[in-house]
């Protein structure tokens, strides 16, 4: 088998961040992955033209691009690409990558996960509530009003924790995660 | 049979009604659901947006602890989110040994370890249809859901992606929530989207994005007549069930679909009472379609809905 070359320093970038990455190389530009996705059409690029953009070491209007935030994990263009390209991951490596160059000014999607993750670091487990309270106060405070139906109905039916739960071992979990950290290749 | 069983956080909030559902059909089931102590969150998708390492670690800890309990072999998982990301780290620390040595790396500095295999991750989907099995069920049916038309949802993470190991349904058209709900004695109606996401988070992220995709999935439920949509997820449940106002009042629609987990129809099925199995918590009330098949849900009549805000009048935030 013949093994393309990535292009340029960004595209290798991507590749080695990413489990199977090197498949990247053999992207046909069929469009199969924007045809398939879900949120495509609220896409700043599809995912063809950001692979094409990464080829052509457009980094920064790769990393600024709503597109990896934009991906719902839906696993559909995945399973359909003909060059078994794992598009999905591909998006979480460029979303780790925006996040660590604070490309993205514009939107909210990084903070709702780095809010998420927050209540993990904490507690262990997620904390909806909390979560919702930190990031919409925070992000989107006009929306609040949008949300009051659905945040009401929740409350009603008791399908909301009040409070956050906490594992036992949260030590253990704390040493694993900061370990963690400080292998991430950056 | 004895499993592993790891709720994940959503089943002790906004799905508790899956808990609740899932538990008690285990014992007519023969299922034997051991919790996983001291579990984790498994990050959902957002610990891989922003660490991967951390990510696969935070997975890793569960993967560990559930190895290390008495010699489980299964680990079962209702939410699919969970499932997947329980596999998937499973799975990459195996194929990728960076990935494997990293994150072992990581579980020892809390002194664990995990062999990636040690365990089979199973959605409770498929351990309902393939271990218990659908002929075993349907001889424990004492109250045929019939009349019911139901449309079987799956969402995405249960049959995608595909991890080169083989899945256990149909990546674009799985079929096992329609047997089973075919057995319970269900009229089960075409679905075309039913392999289709829910959005997810993406209400969240952009509340534009995920009402279109929430309103296809109705759309397309009551285009098939559909009473109600049955789901697997906690997730796709939530979007469906709790924000189907929203998407009312979004598109001008007047859906009123109830969603509820296949843990509920089984239950019912079997001959419990809608409140053991945590129905009468949907918003979406399914009091109305359940008296077909003669459920009592000791509701209270839906109460008037409140008038609905025109999403348009408000500024939306515009991404």
């Amino acid at each position: 088998m013949t093994v393309a070359h990535s292009r340029n320093d960004f595209q290798s970038e991507v590749i080695a961040k990413t489990p199977g990455g090197e498949a990247l190389l053999t992207c046909l530009q069929c469009g199969t992955c924007g045809g398939s996705c879900p949120s495509g059409p609220d896409m700043d690029h599809s995912p063809r033209k950001i692979f094409a953009m990464i080829e052509a070491g457009m980094k920064e209007e790769v990393l600024q691009s709503n597109t990896p935030w934009y991906c719902v994990s839906c696993y559909y263009c995945m399973v359909r690409c003909p060059k078994e390209i794992p598009i999905t991951d591909i998006m979480y490596t460029l979303k780790n990558m925006a996040v660590k160059a604070k490309y993205y000014d514009s939107s909210d999607a990084p903070d709702f996960s780095e809010s998420f993750i927050g209540f993990i670091e904490k507690y262990g487990r997620s904390f909806e509530l909390g979560l919702a309270t930190r990031y919409h106060l925070t992000h989107k405070p006009l929306s609040k009003f949008s949300y009051g139906p659905f945040a009401l109905g929740m409350l009603m039916k008791n399908r909301v924790s009040l409070r956050p739960e906490r594992i036992e071992n949260i030590d253990q979990l704390r040493a694993i995660l900061d370990k963690a950290k400080s292998l991430e290749v950056v | 049979m004895r499993y592993g069983y790891y709720p994940g956080c959503s089943l002790g909030s906004t799905a508790a009604p899956y808990d609740v559902s899932t538990k008690a059909i285990a014992k007519p089931l023969g299922l034997e659901l051991e919790e996983i102590h001291d579990w984790n969150c498994c990050g959902a998708t957002e610990y891989f947006s922003i660490q991967k390492t951390a990510a696969y670690a935070l997975v890793a800890r569960n993967l560990a602890l559930a190895a290390d309990q008495d010699g489980l072999t299964q680990l079962a998982a209702p939410c699919s989110a969970c499932y997947l990301n329980l596999r998937k780290t499973d799975h990459y620390m195996g194929k990728y040994p960076k990935i494997g040595e990293r994150t072992n790396e990581a579980l020892a500095a809390g002194g664990l370890s995990y062999q990636p295999g040690s365990l089979e991750v199973r959605h409770l989907i498929d351990i309902v249809v393939n271990d218990v099995g659908l002929e075993a069920i349907a001889e424990k049916v004492t109250n045929p859901l019939k009349g019911l038309r139901l449309a079987p949802y799956y969402g995405c993470l249960i049959v995608r992606p595909t991890l080169g190991d083989e899945s256990f349904d149909d990546p674009e058209y799985p079929t096992h929530l329609d047997g089973l709900l075919d057995a319970l004695g269900a009229t089960v109606v075409d679905f075309p989207l039913k392999a289709h996401c829910c959005g997810g988070h993406m209400t969240q992220i952009s509340a534009d994005t995920a009402y279109e995709l929430i309103r296809r999935l109705l759309q397309n439920a009551a285009d098939y007549e559909a009473d109600a949509i049955v789901t697997i997820c906690p997730m796709c449940q939530l979007n469906l069930d709790a924000y189907q106002s929203q998407v009312n009042g979004h598109f001008g629609t007047s859906f009123n679909l109830p969603v509820l987990y296949f843990t509920q129809m089984i239950g019912l099925a079997l001959g419990m009472q809608p409140k053991e199995l945590g129905i009468g918590k949907e918003i979406v009330s399914a009091s109305k379609v359940l008296k077909k098949i003669g459920a009592d849900t000791e509701e209270a009549e839906a109460k008037p809905q409140r008038k609905k805000r025109d999403d348009q009048s408000l500024p939306m935030p515009k991404v």
